[in-house]
């Protein structure tokens, strides 16, 4: 490969261009990002999110969890909704089924971002069973922005790779320190998660009207239908925005269009 | 083995199944420009709800308004006048912490 090498006179050069235009930090679909631009903001992410482990150690303890259960769970599910949602509905005195199901309507998210992040990264058959393990919301959302194949598959790794040592690390603190930590919510610690997510999804709303409809739209079906369906499900039901979005769009073009004809037949008369 | 790790166990093999299986559908399948159009708004729809949910969200089923939403606002904010991805979560969660700590 020849590739230019960081410290390399002509990265260096591209990276104050970009410096001189981008803000730090935040995740552009621009062409030409350089590595270390990718791995910043990757790490950036990884760290944010995997200190929030503390809060599912200390919730997992409140729940009665053995500390190996709760540790087991960010090993092996490593997927923070479900972990929350399957630790809240034992403590609640749900049937491990019913407890088990809810926490899968929150993992079948996952599947999407599987089936559009194969699709990118384009990964070999043996490296699959590896990566699948760190198809979650954050290494989608940081990947996914990368302009590249190269950029989105170091955006994932670094991701996925940080996130997971750092929420692991930080599960088993909060479980073993859940007494000395007191109420970690006295932290703000549980509004971390939201606020990744939508800075996450920043520069994805500056994209455009599209998106920005599709992502009001599925928050807002989200919100209206959790009095009404069980844990997991509103969230697949911001699903249904995307179809919405693009049906509205399509009988907006229709209803426009006869008069631009309608006009071009005035211009031409 | 206790109904708990059960419910441990068997979370982590359908969730692992799952990603597993989104990363594996032949890529042919995105090839209409529909399903193209879906998979990439979807994560966009999904997200979005999360936000929603983790902010409004209370107790099993119920909404509510508290000092998290004043906090995801001040990471609005910072997140649109383009500030570091470090420096939107670290204002929400100080601004949370803040407010509980008058209230």
């Amino acid at each position: 490969m020849t590739a230019l090498q960081p410290g390399h006179p002509a990265v260096e050069h591209v990276e104050e261009t970009h410096r001189a235009t981008i803000a730090p930090g935040t995740l552009p679909s621009l062409p030409g990002r350089s590595d270390r631009a990718v791995v910043r903001d990757a790490l950036a992410v990884g760290l944010a999110v995997g200190v929030s482990g503390i809060a599912f150690g200390v919730t997992g303890t409140a729940a009665h969890l053995t500390v190996w259960q709760i540790c087991a769970l960010s090993l092996f599910v490593f997927t923070g909704a479900s972990q929350f949602a399957l630790v809240g509905s034992l403590a609640a005195g749900a049937a491990p089924f019913a407890a088990i199901a809810g926490a899968l309507f929150l993992g079948v998210r996952n599947g999407f971002y599987g089936m559009r992040l194969g699709e990118r990264l384009q990964l070999p058959r043996w490296a699959r069973p590896f990566a699948a393990q760190a198809v979650i919301d954050e290494t989608a959302a940081v990947a996914l922005v990368q302009p590249d194949r190269r950029s989105a598959r170091l955006g994932f790794t670094v991701t996925g790779v940080s996130l997971y040592l750092v929420w692991n690390a930080t599960t088993f603190a909060g479980a073993v320190g859940a007494d000395a930590l007191g109420d970690t919510s006295r932290y703000g610690l549980d509004v971390a998660g939201p606020a990744v997510f939508l800075a996450l999804l920043a520069p994805r709303l500056r994209e455009g009207g599209e998106e920005r409809a599709v992502a009001l739209l599925g928050a807002l079906l989200a919100l209206v239908a959790v009095p009404f369906l069980p844990a997991g499900l509103p969230v697949l039901l911001a699903l249904a925005a995307v179809p919405a979005v693009a049906l509205a769009r399509s009988a907006r073009t229709r209803a426009t269009a006869p008069a631009k004809n309608s006009q071009a037949e005035e211009q031409t008369r | 083995m206790s109904t708990t790790w059960l419910a441990v166990l068997g979370t982590a093999a359908g969730c692992y199944g799952l990603k597993l299986l989104g990363l594996s559908v032949p890529a042919g399948l995105l090839d209409r420009p529909a399903v193209r159009r879906f998979a990439a708004l979807a994560p966009i729809a999904l997200l979005a709800a999360l936000t929603a949910l983790q902010t409004f969200g209370g107790a099993p089923h119920g909404l509510t308004v508290d000092a998290r939403a004043a906090g995801l606002a001040v990471a609005g904010i910072a997140a649109w006048r383009r500030a570091p991805f470090l420096v939107v979560v670290l204002a929400a969660v100080v601004a949370t912490a803040a407010i509980r700590a008058v209230s």
